[in-house]
């Protein structure tokens, strides 16, 4: 459903992305990540027509996004950045503006269908300008509905909603996703985790990594760690944890547990778990910490981090 | 075409909402109002010889142009492009070229409302003078005064799609606007040589108060219109595209 190929863009000197390279399928719900100014807003800006890439070429739905734009923008359904609105429309009359534009056969239906969609139907006849930010960001949502998109752009769709909104907006989010396709950029990395079938880290124009959000943990928790809580604690823990095999390193924490880093590849808990019990220490509490994936992101997108390392594997050449 | 439609319809509305609109309105009407009762009571003083000219409420209103098109045409697109709304044009399924046409519809089809509304005053002259006023000079002045609009409005919606700034839009446009107004006819009144002979081509005045403003509808004169408002829409076209590739 989108394909892109070489795709750079820059604004005068700045280089905003930069050879970008991904695929999107149709039932795919991809998430778009990266820091500040990474160009997440560039390339979903390029993808809706709204403007054409430096170099490189895009595709959606088949369409080439310079060349047959209006084929392109007919099937796309673009939530920006800001959620721009016309604030002395209603949400009403903004909807049928935008199916007027569209030149959708079922206005009313359709209008009907997205303002019940994303729960606006007390606020229909309020003016734009008198809702609140997460009202609004709604009413920007159901424009993009509108038209039952086959491909969904949304750029930081779930700013500004409050927790049961996001939760409907996941929910809604995975249900379209099932027979279209929907891009996302977020800043929440738990939103990515939990509603993202691929996600696509983006740090200076570049992707960084490329990955289902599983694997992506998998791959980088390749230092695994062990929290424990063991009564009695001294130091002759230590010794005994040192011992066992796989155990690169012992640390307190401040509330009195120890996190244990081991190397990657072995699971060292039951061995551990013995080494204590014969050692005479009551073991309370033992349970994995996995790599978060804030971690992952901050560990990637970290100046002179992430590509290098990860080149190495295999998964990640396979993706290039 | 009904997407156009579409556009210039929600342009036309938009006005009913701003007060910026509603200021230039009723400044047109009452200034027009004011000459009106001072036409009125000069022609009653003078021994009912005098008749009041139908020429002397049109003039005024081409001259209020100058300021009252800005003040419509300066948000058009600055301010599309300063709430980011533009985004939204730019990525339906609408040529550049539609929207441009479906602004400018709507901004002229505003101006055109309120010239309209101005037809009060001659219909009033009509009743209130013995032999009637002169219909031909009126309906051809007002057709000028349409075309006027038209180019007007053209020049400041294209305006527009260079600024983010209203108060910039607002000025450059009345800047063109004086130009054309006072500076073109200079070199076109000196004569002779073929420069002149463009400027006069160009100025319009010289096919508006001295052609349909009295009374004269020449196709000439329509061809200059018309022509003037398409390459300024043009131009503004051309604008828009050129921004997506900034
Ligand atoms: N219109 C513009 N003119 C000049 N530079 C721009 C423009 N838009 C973006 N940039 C630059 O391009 C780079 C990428 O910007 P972009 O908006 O795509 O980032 P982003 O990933 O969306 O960031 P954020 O998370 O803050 O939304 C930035 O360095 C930005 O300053
Ligand atoms: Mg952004």
């Amino acid at each position: 459903m989108i394909q892109v190929k070489g795709l750079s863009k820059d604004y005068g000197s700045r280089v905003a992305i930069e050879d970008l390279n991904f695929n999107a399928k149709r039932g795919e719900i991809l998430g778009f990540l990266g820091p500040n100014g990474a160009g997440k807003t560039t390339t979903m800006r390029i993808l809706a027509g709204y403007m054409p890439p430096s170099e490189g070429k895009a595709t959606v739905a088949g369409f080439d996004v310079v060349e047959e734009s209006m084929e392109v923008r007919k099937r796309v359904g673009y939530l920006p950045e800001n959620v721009p609105l016309y604030g002395d429309m209603t949400v009403y009359d903004y909807l049928k503006f935008m199916a007027d534009l569209r030149q959708i056969e079922e206005r009313e239906e359709r209008i009907y269908e997205a303002i019940e969609t994303v729960g606006l139907e007390e606020r229909a006849f309020s003016y734009i300008g008198k809702l609140s930010k997460g009202l609004r960001q709604r009413a920007g949502l159901a424009q993009a509905l509108l038209h039952e998109p086959d491909v969904l752009i949304l750029d930081e769709p779930t700013i500004g909603l409050d927790p049961a909104q996001i939760i409907e907006f996941r929910k809604l989010i995975q249900n379209i996703g099932k027979e279209r396709t929907v891009m996302l950029s977020t800043h929440i990395l738990s939103e990515a985790q939990q509603v993202c079938d691929r996600v696509l880290i983006i740090n200076n124009g570049q992707i960084v990594v490329e990955d289902s959000p599983e694997n992506l943990q998998a791959r980088l928790a390749g230092a695994q760690q062990v929290a424990l809580r063991v009564d009695g604690d001294d130091d002759g823990l230590d010794k005994v944890l040192n011992k066992v095999k796989g155990v690169t390193r012992v640390q307190r924490e401040k509330d009195g547990s120890l996190v244990i880093e081991t190397s990657s590849g072995k699971d060292v808990r039951p061995e551990m778990a013995r080494a204590i019990i014969k050692a005479k220490y009551d073991l309370l509490e033992m349970r994995p910490v996995g790599m978060s994936l804030e971690d992952i992101f901050l560990e990637l997108t970290r100046e002179n981090a992430g590509p290098p390392e990860l080149m190495d594997d295999q998964e990640y050449e396979e993706a290039e | 075409m009904s997407k156009i439609w579409t556009i210039a319809r929600r342009e036309y509305k938009q006005y009913f909402t701003s007060p910026a609109a509603y200021a230039v309105a009723a400044m047109i009407l009452l200034i027009i109002g004011l000459i009106f009762v001072s036409e009125v009571s000069s022609g009653i003083d003078s021994f009912g010889q005098y008749v009041p000219d139908v020429i002397n409420i049109i003039f005024p209103i081409s001259f209020l142009f100058l300021f009252a098109i800005p003040a419509i045409t300066m948000h058009v697109f600055s301010e599309e492009t300063n709430s980011g709304t533009i985004e939204l044009l730019l990525t339906a399924p609408i040529r550049d070229w539609e929207v441009v046409i479906g602004k400018w519809l709507g901004a002229f089809l505003f101006m055109l409302t309120i010239i309209g509304t101005t037809w009060v005053y001659p219909i009033a002259l009509n009743y209130m003078i013995d032999p009637g006023i002169d219909q031909g000079v009126l309906l051809s002045g007002y057709l000028g005064l349409a075309f006027v609009a038209g180019v007007f409005v053209a020049i400041g919606v294209t305006i527009s799609t260079f600024f983010s700034s209203q108060v910039a839009s607002f000025i450059t446009t009345m800047g063109v606007f004086i130009v054309m107004w006072w500076l073109i006819p200079i070199p076109a009144r000196l004569g002779g040589t073929a420069w002149a002979e463009l400027m006069n081509y160009l100025d319009f005045n010289s096919h508006f108060a001295a052609t349909l403003a009295i009374g004269t509808i020449a196709l000439s004169d329509i061809v200059y219109f018309v022509s003037v408002i398409t390459f300024a829409l043009l131009v503004g076209t051309v604008s828009l595209e050129t921004r997506r590739w900034r």
